[in-house]
C-alpha cells in the first residue's frame, strides 16, 4: 500500500483524535483505563442529569454529522419524566462522500464513543441504546461488539452502573449500504425493521415520536465524544475553544487533489481553506491551481477558486466590518460556510485542481445520489434519477442545447419540497456546478465528452 | 431451511436485543443468514418472516432495498470497490477494471444488486460501491471483510494471491 | 348529541374561516372550497405525505415579546410565513393558521411534482382503463404542462402483473402513493403488498408466495389514483366516461354496503363503492361487487309462461296471471305454501304478506343464506334483507325454520299449491319429480331453474339493479335501490306482479306507484312514520338502535 503520512500535523489540537495513530496506542479496555479513560463517566454520574445537559447546552457544540445542529438544544426536547421511555441511538452510518473520520474512532478509540455514549445515556435517562454502524464496518463492528463487552464487565454498562441506580444497555446495530440510514428518522426507521423511508416532520420529530413512537436522540458519534470532553472541562470552557456559536475542534477530512489528503482536528474555524490546503495538506500537485472545494462532504455546495465572497465581520470594538474575500481566505467554520452559500456539513472536503472537468465530477455525485434515493417522495425519487440521466448524457455524448437549463430547474423542483434533507442533498450539488461553472456544462451540448475526470490522461 | 444449532442460538439471542418490537431484528437475522449461506436464499426469506411473525413480503422489502444483500451467491471471495468522488478521481474506476482483468471478470454495468459480476471458475466476484469512508486514502476497496486503502494498479495481483 | 367541539380560526387564502379543533388542513381547504390535489393523501387510511402534490404555502402566527400573537389592523394574528412549503395532508389546523394554496410557490410545486410524475410515466391512456377517472390525467391539465422536458429512457419495470385473481397491476404506471398497501395493511388486515428494490427502481409487488387474493383486493383499484391496479373483471370492457352511474346498494349480503352501478346501453359493467360511514365507510367486499353478471346472462326469463301439456309455452301477462289466479283459487288454504325471498325488497315483501293473507295460508317462510361474517364488511347473513321480511311478518325470528314442514307435506300431498318467489324449491331437498306433482306452482324468478322448468305459471322478474325500493340491513338501517337498467324483454317489477296476483284473487287495490306502497308501510309502521321513499336519501336512515348483531368494524 502507498504510505499515507499519519502523524498530527502540528497546528492540530487533537483532543477527539488523540489517540489515534498514537504509537503503542491499542484500542482494548486495558489501554484506556491505563491513559485515565472513564472517568469523565464516574465524574457524570455523580452530577445531576440535568447538569449535564445544561453544560452541553453552555458548550455551545453542534451536530457533528452533517447538519451542525446544537446538540444541547437537541437534548433539552426531550421532556424528562414523561411516560415513555427515551432511547439513545449513536449514528455511525459514516457515508457522506467525502468524510472519514467517524471511522477511526470507532476502529482505534471505541471506548472514547462509549464513555461519550454511556455520559450521554445518563444525561438523556436513556436505558437502551443502539450503535447505528454501517455494514460496510464488519471489522467496526465486532470491535464495538468486543468494547461493549469490555465495559460490561467492568461495571460501565449493565444495571446499576458503578452503583450510581442508573441502568443502561447498548447494542450493535449493522446497517446494509443504504445512505439515507445515516438520515435519523430513516435511521430509526431501519432499526424498526422496515425499509428506512424518512418520517414527515411534523409529527415525528425524533424527540417525541422516535424509535418505537418513543422520544430519541440520535447523535453522530463525534458529537458523542464531544461530550466526554465537555463533562471533563466544563461547557463554559469548552465554548473557549473555537469562535462564538462555532465552539469546540472538529474533524476535517481532505481528499482530492492535495499532496497529503487526511484527518486533521483543528479548532472550529482555526484554519482557512487556504491554510488548510496549502500549509496543511501540502498544496496541490506540481503545477496544477485549485479549481473547485466541496467544503462539507458531496451534499454541500461546491465553492470555485474563482468566487469573492462579501462576508461580516465583528471588530474589537464590536461594530461590523464588510470584507470580501477569497476561497482561499475562509474559514472553515459552521457560519461562515454557510454565509458564503455552502455549508461545514460532515467535515468533507473534497479539493479540485484544474484538471478535473466538472462535468463529470457532478456526473459521479448525482449517480451517487439516484443510487442513493430511498424513493419515497416524488420530487427526490424522480429528480436525482433525471438529474444524473442528463449529466451522463452530457459526459458520453448526446448533450442537448436545453440540457444545462433542465438540469438547474430539475434542482429546484427537489430543493424544500421532500420529505427530508436528501432534497436539499442532491439538489444542491446541481445547482451550485451548474451555477459556479455553467460554461462547461453548456460546452457539452452536441459534443462527446472524454468522461474519465481528468483532462490528464 | 436447515439451521444449525449454534446460528438458531445466535438468532435467539439477536432477538432479545430489540425487547420492544421483534421486527427490528429484520435487518440483523438477514446478516447471519448472509453470512451463514453467503447469500441471501428464498427461503431465509420466509422463515425470518415466520420467526419474527411478519409476513413475508415485509422481509422481501428490506432484502431488495439494501445492496449488501445478495440474492444470489456471490464469488468465493467477494471485491467491492468504491466509485464516488474522492476514489474515482484517485482512480477507483480503472482499479476496478485492473481487479476484473486479474481476476478474470468479464466488465459489464455495475454489479449492483441482485446482478453481481464474477470470474467464470467462481473464485471472484465484483461490484462497485458508494463511499466507503476513507476518501484520503483513495482508492479504496474492500475484499470480503478485509478493508484495503491506496490500491495502486500494480499491487492488485498480490492481493488477490491471498485470497485463493 | 356529540360534545361540542372547538373551533379555530385559519386564513385560507386571505379569508378567515373557522373549522373544527382536529381538521386536517387539506380537509380545512376542502370545506372552504379550495380543493388540494394529492394522490396518497386518502381520508379513510394514515398519511405518509409522499407525493408532494399536497404542498401549500403556510404560515403560523407571529408572536410577540409577550409569546402571544400578535395582532395585525384587520383585529387578526399576524402571519408568519414559512418559506418552505408545507403538506397540507398530515398536519392538523392550528389557531391562527394561514394557508395559501394558490400563490405562484404553490403552482411551481404543483407543476414540478406533476413533471416529476410524468418522466417516467407510461403514455398509456389509449389502452388505460383508469383513463377518464386518472388524477395524473386531471391533475395534468389543471396543475402541469403540456410539453415534456424529458430526453431520456423511461424506467422499465413489470407490467400486466397478474398481482390477484381479480386484480392486474402495471408497475410503469404507478406513482408509488403507497395506498393500496395502507388499505390492505389498516383495513383489509392483509399486509401482502409491499415496494421492493429502491430509488427510481422501486415497484409495487406481493412476495412470490402470496397473491392479493383477499375478498376485499379490488378497493386498491378504486383508490388507486392511476391506471396501476385495475380491475381484471373491467379489463377493456368501457370507457368510464360511457357509464352511465346509478346510486343503489349492494344485495349480496345484509350489510348492504352502499354502491354506483355502472351501466351502458342497459348492461351493468361494474360496481363500485359509495361512501357511507354508517354503513360500509368507503369500502365493499369483491364478493358482492362481482356479483352482477348474471343480471346480463343471456338466459335471463324474458316471458310469462303457461304449462299446458306439451310444456312450457309462451303466454300474455295478463293470460298468465289470470292463470296463475285461477289455480290458486282452487284450493284450501293451507294447502297453498307462499316461499319468499330475504332478497326481495320491503314493498315486495309487504306485497307478499298480502298475498299470503289473501291466500289465507300459514304455510310461508323465506330461504335463509348464511355464511361467516369477516370481521370487516361481510355479514353472517347472506341475504340483505331478513329484517324486512321479519318486519313484515313473510318470515319468523327464526328465518326458514317452517321450510322442512314445508317440504314434508309438499310430498305428502298435503301442500298442493306453492308459490314461489325469487328462490329454487331444490334448497328444501324437493326434487323435480317432487315438483311436478304439484297442482300449481306459480313461479316468479329471473333466471332458469329446477323450479322455474317445473312450474305451472311461470312469471319472469327483476334483477337487483333493475329495482327501485328499500331494504332494511343487518343494523336496521333502512336504504333505497334505485333503477339502474329496465328488465329484459317482458319481465316485469315484481312487486307490480304481485300485486296483480293479489288482484287476481281478491278484486282491485288501488296501487298504481311504488311510493303508494311506500306509503301504506309507513302508515303501519311506527318508526317508519316519517318517511317517504324519496327521503330515505342517498345515505339512509337508522330505524331501530344499533343491535349486536352489526358486524361491520371499518
Amino acid at each position: 500500500m502507498a504510505s499515507t503520512t499519519r502523524t498530527p500535523h502540528p497546528r492540530e489540537k487533537r483532543i477527539i483524535f488523540k489517540n489515534i495513530d498514537r504509537p503503542d496506542w491499542t484500542n482494548d479496555i486495558g489501554c484506556y483505563l491505563q491513559d485515565g479513560g472513564y472517568e469523565e463517566l464516574k465524574k457524570a454520574l455523580t452530577m445531576n442529569p440535568q447538569e449535564i445537559v445544561n453544560e452541553v447546552k453552555a458548550s455551545g457544540l453542534r451536530g457533528r454529522g452533517g447538519a451542525g445542529f446544537p446538540c444541547g438544544v437537541k437534548w433539552g426536547f426531550i421532556k424528562p419524566g414523561g411516560p415513555k421511555p427515551a432511547y439513545l441511538i449513536c449514528n455511525a452510518d459514516e457515508s457522506e462522500p467525502g468524510t472519514f473520520k467517524d471511522r477511526y474512532i470507532i476502529h482505534q478509540d471505541p471506548h472514547q464513543l462509549l464513555e461519550g455514549m454511556i455520559i450521554s445515556c445518563f444525561a438523556v435517562n436513556a436505558r437502551l441504546a443502539y450503535i447505528y454502524i454501517r455494514g460496510e464496518f464488519p471489522e467496526g463492528a465486532k470491535i464495538l461488539e468486543r468494547a461493549l463487552a469490555e465495559a460490561r464487565e467492568h461495571g460501565f454498562l449493565g444495571k446499576n452502573i458503578l452503583g450510581s441506580g442508573f441502568d443502561l444497555e447498548i447494542y450493535v446495530f449493522r446497517g446494509a449500504g443504504a445512505y439515507i440510514c445515516g438520515e435519523e428518522t430513516g435511521l430509526i426507521e431501519s432499526m424498526e425493521g422496515k425499509r428506512p423511508y424518512p418520517r414527515i416532520k411534523p409529527p415525528y420529530f425524533p424527540a417525541v415520536l422516535g424509535l418505537y413512537l418513543c422520544p430519541t436522540i440520535v447523535n453522530n458519534v463525534e458529537t458523542l465524544c464531544n461530550v466526554k470532553y465537555i463533562v471533563r472541562i466544563g461547557g463554559a470552557e469548552y465554548a473557549k475553544i473555537g469562535k462564538p456559536n462555532n465552539t469546540g475542534t472538529r474533524l476535517l477530512c481532505v481528499s482530492g487533489d492535495v499532496q497529503r489528503p487526511g484527518y486533521y482536528e483543528f479548532e472550529v474555524g482555526g484554519v482557512t481553506m487556504g491554510e488548510l490546503i496549502y500549509d496543511i495538506c501540502g498544496g496541490l500537485k506540481p503545477g496544477r491551481t485549485l479549481k473547485a472545494v466541496i467544503p462539507g462532504g458531496s451534499s454541500a455546495k461546491v465553492l470555485s477558486a474563482k468566487d469573492r465572497y462579501k462576508i461580516k465581520t465583528k471588530r474589537p470594538d464590536g461594530t461590523m466590518v464588510e470584507n470580501e474575500i477569497g476561497l482561499e481566505d475562509v474559514p472553515l467554520d459552521f457560519d461562515t460556510l454557510a454565509a458564503v452559500g455552502s455549508m461545514a456539513g460532515s467535515g468533507g472536503v473534497i479539493v479540485m485542481d484544474d484538471t478535473r472537468e466538472m462535468v463529470w465530477a457532478l456526473n459521479n455525485i448525482n449517480e451517487f445520489y439516484a443510487h442513493e434515493s430511498c424513493g419515497q417522495c416524488t420530487p427526490c425519487r424522480e429528480g436525482s434519477l433525471w438529474m444524473k440521466k442528463i449529466t451522463e448524457r452530457m459526459l458520453h455524448g448526446g448533450g442537448a442545447e436545453r440540457d444545462t437549463d433542465t438540469l438547474k430547474s430539475v434542482a429546484d423542483n427537489i430543493a424544500g419540497r421532500t420529505i427530508c434533507a436528501f432534497g436539499e442533498a442532491c439538489a444542491w450539488p446541481t445547482q451550485s456546478f451548474v451555477a459556479k461553472f455553467r460554461d462547461e456544462f453548456v460546452a457539452t451540448a452536441g459534443t462527446k465528452g472524454n468522461g474519465n475526470g481528468s483532462t490528464n490522461h | 431451511m436447515e439451521l444449525t444449532a449454534e446460528l438458531q442460538a445466535r438468532i435467539d439471542e439477536v432477538i432479545t436485543h430489540y425487547p420492544v418490537s421483534k421486527r427490528s431484528a429484520a435487518l440483523p437475522l438477514l446478516h447471519l443468514m448472509q453470512e451463514h449461506s453467503g447469500f441471501i436464499e428464498d427461503d431465509a426469506v420466509t422463515w425470518i418472516a415466520t420467526k419474527l411473525g411478519l409476513e413475508p413480503i415485509n422481509v422481501l422489502e428490506l432484502v431488495t432495498f439494501y445492496p449488501m444483500f445478495r440474492r444470489e451467491p456471490a464469488g468465493k471471495h467477494h471485491i467491492r470497490v468504491c466509485r464516488t468522488l474522492s476514489c474515482a478521481m484517485a482512480g477507483g474506476y480503472q482499479l476496478l477494471d485492473t481487479f476484473c482483468k486479474h481476476a478474470g471478470i468479464q466488465r459489464q454495468g455495475n454489479g449492483h444488486g441482485t446482478h453481481l459480476l464474477k470470474s467464470e471458475d467462481g473464485k471472484y466476484s465484483i461490484e462497485f460501491v458508494e463511499c466507503l469512508a476513507s476518501c484520503g486514502f483513495g482508492p479504496v476497496c474492500m475484499i470480503n471483510d478485509d478493508f484495503y486503502e491506496a490500491v495502486a494498479e500494480q499491487e492488485v495481483p498480490q492481493l488477490l494471491e491471498k485470497y485463493q | 348529541m356529540s360534545a361540542p367541539t372547538e373551533l379555530l380560526n385559519v386564513q385560507i387564502d386571505g379569508v378567515w374561516h373557522q373549522f373544527q379543533k382536529g381538521t386536517r388542513v387539506i380537509e380545512a381547504c376542502a370545506q372552504a372550497g379550495k380543493f388540494i390535489p394529492h394522490y396518497c393523501y386518502h381520508p379513510k387510511l394514515s398519511s405518509p405525505g409522499n407525493c408532494r402534490m399536497c404542498l401549500i404555502e403556510m404560515g403560523m402566527p407571529k408572536l410577540g415579546a409577550d409569546r402571544k400573537p400578535e395582532i395585525g389592523a384587520d383585529g387578526k394574528p399576524v402571519i408568519n410565513w414559512i418559506p418552505r412549503p408545507q403538506i397540507s395532508c398530515a398536519q392538523d389546523i392550528a389557531e391562527g393558521m394561514g394557508i395559501r394554496t394558490e400563490s405562484p410557490m404553490v403552482k411551481e410545486c404543483r407543476n414540478g411534482v406533476m413533471e416529476f410524475l410524468l418522466i417516467n410515466h407510461p403514455l398509456d391512456c389509449p389502452i388505460c382503463d383508469q383513463a377518464g377517472e386518472c388524477h395524473l390525467q386531471e391533475y395534468s391539465v389543471e396543475f402541469g404542462t403540456s410539453g415534456s422536458r424529458f430526453l431520456d429512457e423511461k424506467v422499465k419495470k413489470p407490467k400486466r402483473v397478474e398481482i390477484g385473481p381479480r386484480v392486474t397491476l402495471d408497475d410503469e404506471r404507478c406513482i408509488l402513493c403507497s395506498r393500496c398497501i395502507r388499505f390492505m395493511k389498516e383495513v383489509a388486515h392483509d399486509d401482502v403488498l409491499g415496494f421492493v428494490s429502491r430509488g427510481s427502481h422501486t415497484y409495487l409487488t406481493a412476495h412470490p408466495d402470496r397473491l392479493l387474493d383477499s375478498n376485499y383486493s379490488l378497493n386498491t383499484v378504486d383508490i388507486c389514483p392511476v391506471g396501476a391496479l385495475t380491475s381484471s373483471d373491467f379489463r377493456f370492457k368501457m370507457r368510464v366516461w360511457f357509464l352511465k352511474e346509478t346510486k343503489s346498494i349492494c344485495t349480496s349480503c345484509a350489510t348492504g354496503c352502499n354502491t354506483i352501478i355502472g351501466t351502458r346501453q342497459n348492461e351493468v359493467f361494474r360496481q363500485t363503492p359509495r361512501e357511507n360511514d354508517a354503513v360500509n365507510s368507503a369500502w365493499m367486499c369483491d364478493y358482492g361487487r362481482l356479483n352482477f353478471h348474471y343480471v346480463n346472462y343471456p338466459d335471463r326469463l324474458k316471458t310469462p309462461q303457461i304449462r299446458e301439456s306439451q310444456g312450457l309455452v309462451d303466454a300474455s301477462w295478463n293470460s298468465a296471471l289470470v292463470k296463475a289466479g285461477e289455480a290458486l283459487k282452487q284450493f284450501q288454504k293451507d294447502e297453498v305454501a307462499v316461499i319468499a325471498s330475504a332478497r326481495m325488497t320491503n314493498e315486495e315483501l309487504w306485497l307478499t304478506k298480502k298475498l299470503i293473507d289473501s291466500i289465507g295460508t300459514s304455510r310461508h317462510d323465506v330461504v335463509p343464506r348464511t355464511g361467516k361474517a369477516d370481521e370487516i364488511l361481510m355479514s353472517a347473513d347472506r341475504n340483505p334483507n331478513t329484517l324486512g321480511a321479519q318486519l313484515f311478518g313473510v318470515t319468523s325470528e327464526t328465518p326458514g325454520s317452517g321450510l322442512k314442514a314445508i317440504a314434508d307435506k309438499i310430498r305428502s300431498g298435503a301442500i298442493k299449491a306453492v308459490v314461489v318467489l325469487g328462490e329454487n324449491l331444490a334448497e328444501l331437498g324437493l326434487t323435480v319429480d317432487e315438483l311436478r306433482k304439484l297442482g300449481a306452482l306459480i313461479v316468479i324468478d329471473i333466471l332458469p331453474n329446477e323450479t322455474t322448468r317445473s312450474a305451472t305459471v311461470l312469471l319472469p322478474s327483476s334483477a337487483f339493479s333493475e329495482k327501485r325500493g328499500s331494504m332494511i340491513n343487518i343494523k336496521g338501517r333502512l336504504q333505497r335501490l334505485n333503477r339502474a337498467t329496465q328488465p329484459p324483454g317482458m319481465a316485469r317489477d315484481d312487486w307490480e306482479i304481485i300485486r296483480d296476483l293479489i288482484q287476481q284473487l281478491t278484486g282491485s287495490n288501488g296501487i298504481y306507484l311504488i311510493e303508494d306502497v311506500f306509503k301504506q308501510i309507513t302508515d303501519s309502521i311506527p318508526e317508519m312514520n316519517a318517511l317517504s321513499l324519496s327521503k330515505i336519501s342517498d345515505k339512509g336512515v337508522q330505524l331501530v338502535e344499533e343491535t349486536q348483531e352489526a358486524s361491520a368494524t371499518v
